[in-house]
């Protein structure tokens, strides 16, 4: 980035992003004059979880179909930590995290042996082992899940059975973990990844470790879906199977989808999207499952950029 | 009579299943194989596409009274047309894109197919009679079998041979071994690979069909039936990597035999077995047991 038009061209970009996310904020804090505030939380779990996964398809070109597994395993160790050891909200999700991102390290390390359509399906069937662990171990719950999960204190004094308290808590690991994944993809790491993405081979050839690079953005990755299953389990007060169970995996990727992959604010469109569509559609029972079928079809055949991506090539700006 | 501490009955009882269960890892890993071999696409849809097979032959058993044998063969040939417009519609418009699209079309219509299934039938199951010549079974003196579940294991074994011999013994097979190695060369000598490629969908698909009329009497015929067999038929692929037919008809007999040891020595396990064998194979033989890494 030496020469000064792409520099300049580099700023306006950014320029475009910032206003975006001042929008995105404004969104997040006025949205609860109006709209039910549980929603707006389990939209920016979702959210979170699907920027974590986009950071892997969108930039890193990996498509995961397990992800449910970083989200429910997260979910169930950091209920379990709340519930049965009585730890501070704060440590749950931070044990949440790390275990997802142990679990992301074991995966990824099979997972990146094989590429593209391998790569889905070797993280599809991990994720279903982790399905049917998760069915089976004794500190699950099985069919019934880990239930009433207390909130707790935060940090031990902010009670954060109060929804509003609660709301403040998500927003901000929301925007920490986006503004975290806005600056791993635009650090080195981040260009490298996309380098790998666009010609493994010719980032191979100029010295890269790739298979060090794809496994660190799977941990990445793993980790903070793994955060957005820890802070869903708190809002819920519950972990259970349909979080770790494929249909959620496949889930992320249609939110992702329908955003815009390979955007920033593409997987928290799509998330508000589908988990709106859902809330909506919910009395209909199966007709949620064809809906979200007919979706996945239409973004593959007429709609691949996704809402965000048409309106970034429409500003000609990136988003 | 005991083997290991295990009654004999139960453990040839298991070992049974566990080839039941092989034939179909085996039939529908091979339909997955040949899709993958000249699409370059995983078809997600093939789990779905199996259940549809099922409810074909139980809708024309109860609605037409079209008998187990008929249904044998018309299922196949209605699914697979079924398979063939969704390659015309829509895969076709994929190729030229990341084989990742191919994935994600295919997995947004299993959820459409099933998701119609189980509006309308609800997600239990309902029973499909067992063929009437094939009521009761023989007494081998070590185990009771079925007359059923035997005609499953070789009708499978006859039309995964038969699928091997075609693809790697005849003129036909040879046309597809060389569209898959080079479409385009293939074409300048004046073959149809369009049309070729559209076929070969077709069958795919017609293989799940089968698998699933052969498998409505044994399990219940059910929308969900093929939604988790498809995760498992998955890991069988990349156990056994998708160069080679042969491969994939060994590895899915083979983990069916597998899982139903499990099944005896260490229950708990035996959901989980296939899954810890891919892990494993991943770990020594990334490429897959019969698998060339590219």
């Amino acid at each position: 980035m030496t020469t000064p038009a792409i520099a300049s061209a580099s700023t306006a970009s950014n320029k475009s992003l910032w206003v975006a996310f001042a929008i995105m904020v404004a969104v997040f804090a006025i949205a609860p004059i109006w709209v039910y505030p549980v929603f707006l939380m389990k939209v920016m779990c979702f959210a979170l979880f699907a920027c974590a996964f986009n950071l892997l398809l969108g930039f890193g070109g990996l498509l995961s179909f397990g992800h449910a597994m970083f989200l429910g395993l997260a979910g169930y160790t950091s209920a379990h930590a709340a519930k049965v050891w009585g730890w501070n909200p704060e440590l749950a999700v931070v044990f949440g995290t790390l275990s997802a991102a142990v679990l992301a390290y074991v995966a990824g390390s099979l997972a990146i042996r094989r590429q593209g359509i391998y790569f889905a399906m070797i993280t599809l069937a991990l994720a279903q082992m982790v399905f049917f662990f998760s069915l089976q171990a004794p500190f699950t719950g099985g069919e019934d899940g880990i239930q009433a999960v207390p909130r707790g204190q935060l940090f031990g004094f902010i009670d954060l059975a109060s929804n509003t308290n609660m709301y403040i808590f998500v927003l901000a690991i929301f925007l920490a973990g986006f503004l975290f994944i806005w600056r791993v993809v635009h650090s080195p790491f981040g260009q490298i990844l996309k380098a790998i993405r666009e010609h493994q081979d010719r980032a191979t050839s100029l010295g890269y470790d790739t298979d060090r690079f794809k496994l660190l953005a799977f941990v990445i990755s793993g980790a903070l879906a793994g955060t957005a299953g820890a802070v869903k389990a708190l809002v819920f007060q519950l972990a259970s199977l349909t979080d770790v169970h494929w249909s959620m995996s496949g889930e992320v990727v249609l939110m992702t989808l329908v955003g815009g992959m390979g955007t920033l604010f593409g997987p928290v469109a799509g998330a508000a999207v589908i988990v709106s569509m859902q809330n909506y559609l919910a009395e209909l029972g199966a007709w949620v499952t064809i809906v979200q079928g007919v979706i996945f079809v239409i973004c593959v055949l007429a709609f691949r950029r996704g809402i965000v991506g048409e309106i970034a090539n429409w500003l000609k700006k990136p988003l | 009579m005991e083997i290991f501490g295990i009654p004999s009955q139960a453990l040839f009882g298991q070992l049974l299943i566990g080839l039941i269960n092989g034939s179909f890892y085996a039939l529908l890993s091979l339909g997955l194989a040949v899709i993958f071999g000249l699409l370059n696409i995983i078809n997600f849809t093939h789990g779905a596409q199996y259940m549809l097979g099922a409810f074909v032959a139980y809708l024309g058993l109860t609605k037409f009274g079209i008998n187990y044998w008929l249904a044998l063969l018309l299922t196949p040939l209605l699914v697979g047309a079924t398979g063939v417009l969704i390659e015309r519609t829509m895969l076709k418009q994929l190729y030229k894109l990341d084989h990742l699209y191919g994935l994600l079309l295919t997995f947004g219509l299993a959820l459409i197919i099933q998701g119609l299934f189980r509006n309308e039938f609800g997600s239990s199951g309902m029973p499909y009679p067992v063929p009437e010549v094939f009521q009761g079974g023989f007494n081998l003196g070590f185990m009771f079998l079925p007359k059923y579940r035997a005609w499953v294991i070789v009708a499978s074994l006859v039309v995964c041979l038969a699928t091997w011999y075609v693809i790697e013994r005849t003129k036909l097979g040879a046309y597809l071994r060389a569209a898959t190695e080079n479409p385009a060369l293939v074409q300048a000598f004046g073959i149809n690979v369009p049309r070729m490629i559209t076929l070969t969908y077709g069958f795919g698909v017609a293989l799940a069909a089968l698998a699933g009329v052969m498998a409505a009497p044994i399990y219940q015929v059910n929308p969900t039936m093929g939604a988790d067999l498809i995760i498992v038929v998955f890991a069988v692929v990349v156990i056994g990597g998708m160069g080679s037919i042969m491969g994939a008809i060994v590895t899915g007999f083979g983990l069916g035999l597998i899982e139903g040891l499990t099944k005896v020595f260490y229950p708990e396990a035996s959901a989980t077995v296939i899954f810890v064998i891919m892990a494993i194979v991943l770990l020594l033989k990334p490429a897959g047991l019969f698998g060339t890494q590219k």
